[in-house]
């Protein structure tokens, strides 16, 4: 079980700094996500499965995907040749490999070591759940607010303002500026 | 489950930590430097998890889960502040955003 761990490990810092420095964001997320997954393999294995299936389906899934979508937004004129650029095969070569590597530790995990073996030292949902909203309930609803505040601040940042142009004047496609 | 003492865990969380903190300070690209303050929450999160495996608490994991909370809340309110920031400058290098008011408000 340690080799496990220090896999995961390995893995989670040397995609971390490729995604670090890597000059593209599309690729530097792939290794994100890597570096993500590996981490929730290292949650797995010191016992925390609720938080290792959070962190994939959460962090993995929700964020980064969130992170893609703004990186596709932003990339505006060049679609055509940064989508070929992204799909080489090259570029996925090293994250297809990093990814197969815990792919095989979980199957690892998931064969060897069975539930009954582990549960002795793990600490389940349910505990995590009452502890959740019996000590930290006040916190939990602090987190509603904090949640209500993002989405608030989300919503009135992302609004596209409109442009003040006055009533009468139309505007052509050949004036930039818009101004009479 | 790992026999792994809880230092050398702590210290990959540091290292984890590290490389998110040299990324923030390196990168001038803003989505790179969020990016790197998601790597920095994860290995805070890391060690919340190690900490609450090694006493067997389950406090470690609702901690984790703040944290994951305030992560989410935290990238959605940055990623809508970095397309105002496209929309309005048409780049992403955080330098930038070298002054807090408007350009024609400072003409005049």
């Amino acid at each position: 079980m340690n080799t496990i761990f220090y896999i995961a490990v390995a893995i989670a810092i040397v995609s971390s700094i490729l995604a670090i420095t890597n000059r593209n964001a599309i690729h530097a997320l792939l290794y994100l996500i890597i570096s993500l997954l590996s981490v929730s393999v290292v949650f797995y294995i010191l016992g925390a499965p609720l938080i290792a299936a959070l962190e994939v389906i959460v962090y993995a899934g929700a964020i980064m995907v969130l992170f893609i979508f703004v990186v596709m937004m932003l990339n505006i004129g060049m679609e055509e040749e940064t989508e070929k650029q992204w799909l080489t095969p090259k570029m996925w070569i090293l994250p297809l490999i990093l990814a197969a590597i815990l792919l095989v530790i979980f199957i690892y995990v998931l064969k060897v070591f069975q539930y009954e073996k582990t549960s002795a030292e793990n600490i389940d949902p349910k505990q995590v759940g009452v502890a959740l909203f019996t000590t930290y309930l006040i916190a939990v609803e602090i987190a509603a607010v904090l949640l209500l505040a993002g989405i608030v601040g989300a919503y009135h940042l992302g609004k596209q303002k409109k442009k003040t142009i006055h009533r009468f004047y139309v505007k052509s496609p050949s004036d930039k500026k818009g101004i009479i | 489950m790992v026999t792994v003492s809880m230092e050398v865990q702590i210290l990959f969380a540091g290292l984890f930590f590290l490389i998110g903190l040299i990324g923030f300070l390196v990168r001038r690209n803003i989505i790179f430097m969020l990016m790197s303050i998601e790597i920095m929450l994860n290995s805070a999160a890391l060690v919340f998890v190690i900490a609450g495996s090694h006493w067997m608490q389950a406090d470690g994991q609702v901690m984790f889960i703040f944290i994951l909370t305030v992560s989410a809340a935290e990238v959605s309110v940055g990623l809508a502040l970095i397309l105002q920031m496209y929309h309005h400058y048409k780049t992403l290098d955080a330098d930038a955003l070298k002054k807090l008011l408007d350009s024609d408000v400072t003409e005049k």
